[in-house]
Protein backbone atom coordinates (compact mmCIF):
# COMPACT_ATOMS: atom_id res chain seq x y z
CA UNK A 1 0.00 0.00 0.00
CA UNK A 2 1.23 3.20 -0.53
CA UNK A 3 1.87 6.22 1.43
CA UNK A 4 2.44 9.46 1.92
CA UNK A 5 5.75 10.29 3.97
CA UNK A 6 5.24 13.65 6.29
CA UNK A 7 7.69 14.46 9.14
CA UNK A 8 9.10 11.18 8.99
CA UNK A 9 5.55 9.44 9.12
CA UNK A 10 3.74 7.07 6.81
CA UNK A 11 0.14 7.59 5.99
CA UNK A 12 -1.35 5.05 4.32
CA UNK A 13 -3.82 5.87 1.00
CA UNK A 14 -5.79 4.15 -1.55
CA UNK A 15 -4.60 3.83 -5.22
CA UNK A 16 -6.58 7.38 -6.05
CA UNK A 17 -4.76 9.25 -3.03
CA UNK A 18 -7.07 9.48 -0.20
CA UNK A 19 -5.77 8.53 3.08
CA UNK A 20 -7.00 5.51 4.76
CA UNK A 21 -7.81 6.92 8.15
CA UNK A 22 -9.43 10.13 8.65
CA UNK A 23 -8.24 10.57 12.25
CA UNK A 24 -5.25 10.61 11.14
CA UNK A 25 -5.31 14.06 9.46
CA UNK A 26 -3.12 16.83 10.13
CA UNK A 27 -2.21 20.04 8.18
CA UNK A 28 1.20 19.20 7.31
CA UNK A 29 -0.17 16.01 5.99
CA UNK A 30 -2.80 18.20 4.06
CA UNK A 31 -0.07 20.15 2.49
CA UNK A 32 1.70 17.51 1.50
CA UNK A 33 -1.29 15.86 -0.37
CA UNK A 34 -1.90 19.23 -2.01
CA UNK A 35 1.67 19.83 -3.58
CA UNK A 36 0.75 15.92 -5.06
CA UNK A 37 -2.48 17.70 -6.81
CA UNK A 38 -0.91 20.66 -7.54
CA UNK A 39 -2.47 22.77 -5.69
CA UNK A 40 -1.08 26.38 -4.18
CA UNK A 41 -3.17 26.28 -1.00
CA UNK A 42 -4.79 29.62 -0.48
CA UNK A 43 -6.30 30.74 2.65
CA UNK A 44 -9.47 29.96 0.57
CA UNK A 45 -8.42 26.47 -0.14
CA UNK A 46 -7.84 26.26 3.61
CA UNK A 47 -10.76 27.59 4.02
CA UNK A 48 -13.03 24.92 1.82
CA UNK A 49 -11.01 22.28 3.64
CA UNK A 50 -11.75 22.92 7.39
CA UNK A 51 -15.30 24.09 6.57
CA UNK A 52 -15.18 20.10 5.14
CA UNK A 53 -13.22 18.71 8.22
CA UNK A 54 -15.89 20.13 10.50
CA UNK A 55 -18.80 19.12 8.41
CA UNK A 56 -17.68 15.02 8.43
CA UNK A 57 -16.91 15.79 12.16
CA UNK A 58 -20.35 16.38 12.64
CA UNK A 59 -22.71 14.59 9.93
CA UNK A 60 -20.19 11.79 9.11
CA UNK A 61 -20.51 12.14 5.47
CA UNK A 62 -19.36 15.10 3.23
CA UNK A 63 -21.99 17.67 1.99
CA UNK A 64 -23.24 17.44 -0.95
CA UNK A 65 -21.88 20.44 -3.19
CA UNK A 66 -24.22 22.59 -3.17
CA UNK A 67 -24.20 22.55 0.73
CA UNK A 68 -20.87 23.08 0.17
CA UNK A 69 -20.92 26.04 -2.07
CA UNK A 70 -23.84 27.87 0.33
CA UNK A 71 -20.79 27.85 2.89
CA UNK A 72 -18.95 29.24 0.89
CA UNK A 73 -21.41 31.89 -0.35
CA UNK A 74 -21.66 32.97 3.30
CA UNK A 75 -18.30 32.54 4.64
CA UNK A 76 -16.96 35.06 0.93
CA UNK A 77 -19.69 36.96 -0.25
CA UNK A 78 -22.05 35.70 -3.32
CA UNK A 79 -19.87 36.41 -6.07
CA UNK A 80 -17.88 33.62 -4.86
CA UNK A 81 -21.22 31.36 -3.88
CA UNK A 82 -21.08 29.13 -7.30
CA UNK A 83 -19.67 26.23 -8.04
CA UNK A 84 -17.42 27.92 -10.81
CA UNK A 85 -15.32 29.67 -8.22
CA UNK A 86 -14.97 26.47 -6.18
CA UNK A 87 -13.31 25.07 -9.61
CA UNK A 88 -11.25 27.63 -9.91
CA UNK A 89 -10.16 26.76 -6.12
CA UNK A 90 -9.91 22.86 -7.51
CA UNK A 91 -9.78 22.47 -10.85
CA UNK A 92 -10.12 18.69 -10.75
CA UNK A 93 -13.74 18.72 -8.88
CA UNK A 94 -14.29 20.88 -5.71
CA UNK A 95 -15.25 17.61 -3.72
CA UNK A 96 -13.33 15.23 -5.04
CA UNK A 97 -10.01 17.49 -4.62
CA UNK A 98 -10.71 18.86 -1.62
CA UNK A 99 -11.82 15.86 -0.06
CA UNK A 100 -8.81 14.43 -0.45
CA UNK A 101 -6.51 17.07 0.73
CA UNK A 102 -8.46 17.24 3.74
CA UNK A 103 -7.92 13.54 4.44
CA UNK A 104 -12.06 12.10 3.90
CA UNK A 105 -13.20 9.57 1.82
CA UNK A 106 -13.59 9.70 -1.42
CA UNK A 107 -17.00 11.20 -1.81
CA UNK A 108 -19.82 9.17 -3.76
CA UNK A 109 -21.23 11.71 -6.03
CA UNK A 110 -20.00 12.36 -9.36
CA UNK A 111 -17.97 15.36 -8.58
CA UNK B 1 -30.16 7.15 -29.20
CA UNK B 2 -33.39 8.70 -28.11
CA UNK B 3 -33.85 12.23 -27.12
CA UNK B 4 -35.50 12.64 -23.70
CA UNK B 5 -36.97 15.84 -22.68
CA UNK B 6 -37.53 16.90 -19.01
CA UNK B 7 -39.57 19.85 -17.91
CA UNK B 8 -38.55 20.42 -14.45
CA UNK B 9 -38.75 23.63 -13.85
CA UNK B 10 -40.67 24.96 -11.62
CA UNK B 11 -42.39 21.54 -10.32
CA UNK B 12 -42.65 21.17 -7.33
CA UNK B 13 -44.11 17.69 -5.92
CA UNK B 14 -44.58 16.54 -1.93
CA UNK B 15 -42.50 13.64 -1.53
CA UNK B 16 -43.27 11.20 1.44
CA UNK B 17 -40.20 9.17 2.84
CA UNK B 18 -41.65 6.35 5.17
CA UNK B 19 -38.89 4.43 7.52
CA UNK B 20 -40.08 1.63 8.85
CA UNK B 21 -37.44 -0.52 9.67
CA UNK B 22 -34.90 -0.60 12.15
CA UNK B 23 -31.84 1.54 11.82
CA UNK B 24 -29.18 -1.44 11.16
CA UNK B 25 -29.26 -5.09 9.86
CA UNK B 26 -30.93 -4.34 6.90
CA UNK B 27 -29.59 -1.58 4.24
CA UNK B 28 -33.38 0.01 3.89
CA UNK B 29 -32.60 3.32 6.54
CA UNK B 30 -29.47 4.14 5.19
CA UNK B 31 -30.42 4.03 1.32
CA UNK B 32 -33.76 5.91 2.35
CA UNK B 33 -31.90 8.48 4.20
CA UNK B 34 -29.13 8.94 1.18
CA UNK B 35 -32.23 9.09 -1.19
CA UNK B 36 -34.11 11.96 1.53
CA UNK B 37 -30.61 13.97 1.13
CA UNK B 38 -30.41 13.90 -2.84
CA UNK B 39 -33.93 15.37 -3.09
CA UNK B 40 -33.03 18.30 -0.73
CA UNK B 41 -30.94 19.49 -4.21
CA UNK B 42 -34.38 19.26 -6.09
CA UNK B 43 -35.87 21.74 -3.58
CA UNK B 44 -38.97 19.65 -3.22
CA UNK B 45 -41.08 19.42 -0.54
CA UNK B 46 -40.64 16.37 2.17
CA UNK B 47 -42.26 14.50 4.73
CA UNK B 48 -39.54 12.14 6.54
CA UNK B 49 -41.84 10.01 8.30
CA UNK B 50 -40.94 7.34 10.87
CA UNK B 51 -43.05 4.54 12.16
CA UNK B 52 -43.30 0.77 13.41
CA UNK B 53 -39.37 0.17 14.20
CA UNK B 54 -38.40 3.00 12.40
CA UNK B 55 -38.17 5.03 14.80
CA UNK B 56 -35.62 3.51 16.55
CA UNK B 57 -33.69 5.48 13.74
CA UNK B 58 -33.94 8.64 15.02
CA UNK B 59 -33.12 7.31 18.46
CA UNK B 60 -29.98 9.52 20.32
CA UNK B 61 -27.60 7.39 21.55
CA UNK B 62 -26.71 4.97 18.36
CA UNK B 63 -23.28 2.52 19.47
CA UNK B 64 -22.54 0.36 16.77
CA UNK B 65 -19.01 -0.50 17.97
CA UNK B 66 -20.54 -4.28 18.97
CA UNK B 67 -21.71 -4.90 15.03
CA UNK B 68 -19.08 -3.32 12.49
CA UNK B 69 -21.22 -1.31 11.01
CA UNK B 70 -21.15 2.42 10.80
CA UNK B 71 -22.65 4.64 12.82
CA UNK B 72 -24.89 6.80 10.37
CA UNK B 73 -26.88 8.27 13.28
CA UNK B 74 -24.83 11.52 13.43
CA UNK B 75 -26.02 12.07 9.19
CA UNK B 76 -29.58 12.58 10.27
CA UNK B 77 -28.91 16.16 11.57
CA UNK B 78 -27.86 16.94 8.13
CA UNK B 79 -32.20 16.87 7.74
CA UNK B 80 -32.34 18.77 10.42
CA UNK B 81 -30.21 21.37 8.85
CA UNK B 82 -31.69 21.72 5.93
CA UNK B 83 -34.95 21.80 7.30
CA UNK B 84 -33.76 24.58 9.36
CA UNK B 85 -32.43 26.57 5.89
CA UNK B 86 -35.62 25.43 4.23
CA UNK B 87 -37.35 26.95 7.04
CA UNK B 88 -35.47 30.63 7.85
CA UNK B 89 -34.75 31.20 4.10
CA UNK B 90 -37.88 32.77 2.15
CA UNK B 91 -35.31 32.53 -1.49
CA UNK B 92 -36.12 28.25 -0.82
CA UNK B 93 -39.87 27.00 -1.82
CA UNK B 94 -39.36 24.07 0.06
CA UNK B 95 -41.29 22.73 2.93
CA UNK B 96 -39.82 19.59 5.10
CA UNK B 97 -41.34 17.61 8.08
CA UNK B 98 -39.49 15.34 10.23
CA UNK B 99 -42.62 13.10 11.86
CA UNK B 100 -42.24 10.08 13.99
CA UNK B 101 -45.70 8.43 14.25
CA UNK B 102 -47.26 8.19 17.89
CA UNK B 103 -48.45 4.96 17.97
CA UNK B 104 -45.47 3.51 17.02
CA UNK B 105 -43.24 5.76 19.47
CA UNK B 106 -45.20 4.38 22.63
CA UNK B 107 -45.27 0.96 21.74
CA UNK B 108 -41.71 1.15 22.25
CA UNK B 109 -41.66 3.24 24.95
CA UNK B 110 -40.42 6.49 23.81
CA UNK B 111 -41.40 9.77 23.94
CA UNK B 112 -40.34 12.70 21.86
CA UNK B 113 -37.57 13.35 23.99
CA UNK B 114 -35.40 10.25 22.86
CA UNK B 115 -34.72 11.57 19.46
CA UNK B 116 -31.69 13.08 18.03
CA UNK B 117 -33.70 15.61 16.42
CA UNK B 118 -37.12 17.40 16.27
CA UNK B 119 -39.46 15.79 15.11
CA UNK B 120 -43.39 16.26 14.55
CA UNK B 121 -45.58 13.29 16.77
CA UNK B 122 -48.49 12.38 14.56
CA UNK B 123 -51.25 9.68 14.98
CA UNK B 124 -51.46 7.09 12.05
CA UNK B 125 -54.97 9.09 11.35
CA UNK B 126 -53.28 11.90 11.12
CA UNK B 127 -50.55 10.38 9.15
CA UNK B 128 -52.82 8.55 6.50
CA UNK B 129 -53.97 11.87 5.52
CA UNK B 130 -50.41 13.22 4.74
CA UNK B 131 -49.42 10.16 2.79
CA UNK B 132 -52.72 11.23 0.74
CA UNK B 133 -52.07 14.59 0.28
CA UNK B 134 -48.44 13.22 -1.27
CA UNK B 135 -47.38 12.69 -5.15
CA UNK B 136 -45.13 10.50 -4.28
CA UNK B 137 -44.14 7.88 -1.11
CA UNK B 138 -40.91 5.58 -1.22
CA UNK B 139 -40.81 3.28 1.49
CA UNK B 140 -38.40 1.59 3.00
Amino acid sequence: MAAYTVNGVDYEHDEEGYILDVTNWNEDLAKVIAVEEGLDMTDEHWLVVNFLREYYNEYQIAPAVRVLVKAVKKQFGAEKGSNKYLYELFPYGPAKQACKVAGLPKPTGCV
Amino acid sequence: MAEYEFETEGVKKTFTFMNRKAPYGTVYALEVLETVLISAAFEQHANIVFADDGVYQLKAGHDTTGIGMKNFSPTFGIIEMEKEDADEDEDIDMVWRIIVEKESMEARGLTADDFKVEVEVLSAAELADIVDASDCVISG
